[in-house]
């Protein structure tokens, strides 16, 4: 019988594969046999690294020879919360480094929660010729000088984005380091600078980049400015404002409103610093357009505020404080029912009494009003089961959970019981949910439900909860999906971890902080287990080595790893390397 | 994406564990009702504690069985810990038949966790603000309005005091216009200048405010890279050779005998030799640190910072 398999081209592969984008279906290719590997090797044009120590720059570089675009995360989750200290790595340094000799053509770079400085800014910038994209999600170690470097060489960029990162903030005048002949601009986020950006310089480069369509500003360009701004880029999709808040004047709040209506394709609007609740209604005759609504820097009440809400009446996204209150969000539940995502904020963290009028009913109605609501991140300061199950039953298609009741431990309010019962309910009737959050009280009960039900869940956060190694237990050897657990101040320990060690190999990292794990587990975990890498964070006490092996750990951070050791520990991180 | 029956054959089966069990999680049932009493609460006190022991209770009886307890009771019956120790739980093992063998390691025999626990669980249930707790980002704490700010920043500095890890001596918050995490620990203004060194890539940042001498500055500066400058040789091999090498580099810093000479640009962009005046006066007009290789020093130039800059 002829071998026809043989005879068929490789191009023919190739041309079949680059129509094949997602990760996991070009990760399923490489897996069919040798050749198909080396077609898709050769021809993959973007790679995901969810953890940048899982593998080593020499390796990506090796296997992939002709990438356009890398993302790489960094340091973990809780490291935004101040639970990973500082220069603990997720350097990006030897990354770009590697990329800059291996790929001239590189297109695209995102980065989150990783450390860059500005030397590699300055790489970047003069070694990929085309190089169009800059992602910096939560990132830090770099200053304005760094950006310069960008602005000035990188002649076909189109989008810059500093996503909550944190800056050095030397001057703004980086921005005037655009060449006049720059037009490519897409896509620009400074909002998380602190300094004042040249207004000059800003317009001139709105003027010149007709293609714009997304400008988060920073809290430094007052309002006045923006109506000039928005003037010249009347094509924006996206606007975050500058600090929302001026004397109150009817022509500056005519001229903004004027402005709004303007840009005739603005969808989404967010900054809304220290908005005063005077100029709020200037965005009125737009809300209908509102697909977006990001309210959350808006740290003054309003009566405003929940008829603005009210009127956009397409809106898809909402972020906002909770000075919206129960009532808001009823209104809310009414008008906007398109909405797929809502994140409440606390006007008020660290206060004992609650401040604003926000409780579960909110968060019931919206989940009773809106059919589409499928992310949730709620901060509230009570919490009911009754008031889960509602949510659950209402909102079978919920995707993305995460509440977080202020007061650790806050068992339900009605009953004073532990919620695990409303937990357990979201994951019993949310079958497509993929990343839960808990707080409040709860027992090794909830996990035990986790654990049976919960089995498209990618990522959980847990703190203060938990009886014992059983909840631990429940949730490695049932959660079949699971990528990512961080876990803080839970009574888990060595038991559940050393039982479920060949689990911590399928999933991405695990957290441990304040929980009951032993120097001798991570010893025994580290010794057995090649592919994890069990990292210990010291603390005070000293390194693992001169304590007794049944001294608990106070941070632990576990992840699955090719790549080995990695070489950039500081010396509060401890790692298990011989007997 | 099951790797567990790949590591079925890979690890020992867990060594049964019961007669201890039952002692060892009663005995930590008690501790928590103390570590309860002692450890941060954020409502009334004495609110809590029944209910707590109440659902502690229930799951030290589901311990010993499980499935009944489910709400619904359809889908599947929660996997059973290997340890477990009542006959019901095995009757589960072997009825699902779940290679519930397959993924553990013997853990040590070690004394229960109780005897090691009393200073790290005190240190951990000190009085004051929980690090990280609510969960929120820092520029999302400094939004709030002037008052609110005021209490927050007293918990910053009080949970950097808590913080149960020894940060590299050096090491500290960066002076970000958005962060108020510009102070200090011991309360007083931080003078962060940035310090890179030839040949590591990874610069740092060092408070100058933490020291009054050349000296301390000088082994700090040594503290900050002796790691990464070993990491950077040992990436061409050398392994111990290296370190004994490294911690030679850092000698004579300061008067330009060693391997590595400090210097510092000023606010007049000048590149000048660490050391030559009085302490306070160096403090008052650096603006940045470097470590160079003392084999280049006869080309330092006045007033070229930014040419240096670009070829670090």
């Amino acid at each position: 019988m002829p071998r026809i398999a043989y005879a068929f081209p490789d191009e023919v592969l190739e041309h079949v594969f680059s129509f094949i984008h997602s990760d996991q279906d070009r990760n399923a290719i490489s897996l069919v046999c040798k050749s198909w590997y080396e077609i898709e090797r050769w021809c993959r044009r973007s790679i995901f690294v969810g953890n940048c120590y899982a593998v080593s720059p020499v390796m990506v570089v090796k296997r992939f020879p002709k990438l356009r675009s890398i993302s790489l995360k960094g340091k973990p989750h809780f490291a935004d919360f101040n639970l990973v200290p500082e220069d603990w790595g997720g350097y990006a340094c030897p990354w770009i480094e590697a990329m800059a000799s291996a790929y001239p053509w590189l297109e695209e770079i995102r980065l989150k929660r990783m450390v860059l400085t500005d030397e590699s800014l300055e790489l970047i910038s003069k070694s990929f010729k085309n190089f169009q994209v800059l992602v910096l999600s939560s990132c830090e170690g770099f200053s304005t000088d760094g950006l310069a470097a960008i602005a000035a060489n990188c002649r076909n960029l189109r989008e810059l984005d500093l996503r909550e990162s944190e800056v050095e903030d030397l001057s703004g005048h980086w921005l005037s380091q655009f060449p006049d002949s720059f037009t490519s601009l897409v896509s620009l986020n400074i909002s998380c600078l602190g300094s004042e950006v040249s207004t000059c310089a800003l317009e001139r480069l709105l003027a010149g980049c007709p293609n714009l369509q997304s400008l988060r500003l920073n809290r430094a360009v007052p309002l006045e400015k923006l109506v000039n701004l928005l003037g010249r880029s009347p094509n924006l999709v996206e606007l975050g404002t500058g600090a929302y808040t001026s004397e109150m004047q009817p022509d500056v709040f005519s001229d903004l409103s004027r402005a709004f209506v303007g840009c005739k394709q603005l969808k989404s609007l967010s900054g809304f610093w220290d908005a005063m609740p005077y100029y709020l209604p200037a965005v009125y005759p737009i809300s209908s357009r509102l697909t977006s609504l990001n309210l959350s820097y808006a740290t003054t009440e309003s009566p405003y505020l929940v008829k603005l809400v009210s009127e956009c009446r397409n809106l898809q996204r909402l972020w906002v404080m909770d000075y919206i209150e129960d009532s808001g969000l009823e209104a809310l539940a009414v008008s906007c029912k398109d909405l797929r995502e809502l994140r409440v904020f606390p006007s008020d963290p660290f206060g004992l009494e609650p401040n604003v009028a926000l409780t579960e009913r909110g968060l019931v109605s919206v989940s009773e009003g809106c059919p589409e609501l499928q992310s949730v991140l709620y901060f509230c300061r009570q919490m009911s089961n009754a008031a889960l199950v509602t949510i659950a039953r209402n909102r079978p298609n919920m995707t993305r959970f995460r509440l977080c009741i202020i007061e650790p431990r806050k068992p339900d309010y009605l009953t004073l019981q532990p919620l695990d019962a409303g937990f357990g309910a979201i994951v019993e009737h949310c079958k497509n949910l993929r990343r839960l959050s808990l707080s409040g009280l709860l027992t090794d009960r909830v996990f035990e439900y986790i654990g049976s039900y919960g089995k498209k869940l990618e990522m959980l956060s847990v703190a203060f909860a938990g009886d014992s190694d059983l909840g631990l237990h429940y949730v490695l050897s049932g959660c079949d999906n699971l990528r990512k657990l961080e876990v803080r101040d839970c009574p888990f320990g060595d038991k559940a971890l050393l039982a479920n060690a060949a689990k911590l190999e399928t999933m991405r990292s695990l957290w441990m902080s304040s929980c009951n794990v032993s120097f001798g587990a991570c010893k025994l975990l580290g010794q057995k287990m090649p592919r994890l890498n069990v990292e210990v964070i010291i603390d005070e006490r000293g390194p693992p080595d001169s304590m007794p092996e049944s001294c608990l750990v106070e941070k632990l951070y576990i992840y699955r790893t090719v790549a080995g050791p990695r070489m950039d520990m500081p010396g509060f991180v401890w790692r298990y390397t011989g007997p | 994406m099951n790797g567990r029956s790949r590591n079925e054959e890979a690890f020992p089966q867990l060594l049964d564990l019961i007669p201890k069990d039952r002692e060892w999680h009663e005995n930590r049932a008690h501790k928590f009702s103390e570590e309860r009493k002692l450890e941060l609460r954020l409502g009334p006190p004495g609110e809590e504690e029944d209910d707590v022991v109440r659902g502690r209770k229930e799951s030290l009886l589901s311990l010993g069985y499980f499935s009944a307890s489910v709400n619904g009771g359809h889908t599947q019956k929660p996997v059973s810990p290997p340890w477990a120790s009542s006959s019901k739980t095995q009757n589960i093992n072997q009825q699902k038949g779940v290679s519930v063998s397959s993924s553990f390691l013997q853990p040590q025999p070690s004394p229960p966790a109780n005897t090691a626990v009393p200073n790290s669980s005190q240190k951990r249930t000190a009085p004051g603000p929980v690090v990280g707790w609510p969960p929120i980002r820092s520029f999302r704490k400094n939004l709030a309005s002037s008052s609110t700010s005021k209490v927050v920043s007293q918990h910053e500095s009080q949970n950097h005091q808590q913080r149960v890890v020894v940060e590299d001596k050096v090491a500290g918050k960066k002076p970000v216009a958005d962060n108020n995490n510009n102070v200090a620990v011991g309360g007083n203004k931080s003078l962060f200048v940035k310090i890179n060194m030839d040949g590591v890539p990874i610069g740092r940042k060092v408070d100058l405010n933490a020291y009054y001498s050349y000296e301390k500055l000088s082994s700090a500066v040594e503290e900050l890279f002796r790691d990464l400058l070993a990491a950077q040789r040992d990436s061409c091999g050398g392994g111990i050779q290296n370190k004994q090498e490294v911690e030679k580099a850092f000698i004579g810093l300061l008067d330009g005998s060693g391997e590595y000479t400090l210097v510092y640009e000023d606010n007049e962009g000048d590149r000048m030799l660490v050391g030559d005046v009085p302490w306070h006066m160096f403090v008052s007009t650096v603006k940045r640190l470097r470590v160079l290789k003392s084999s280049e020093l006869p080309a330092f130039t006045r007033g070229g910072c930014k040419q240096d800059k670009i070829t670090t």
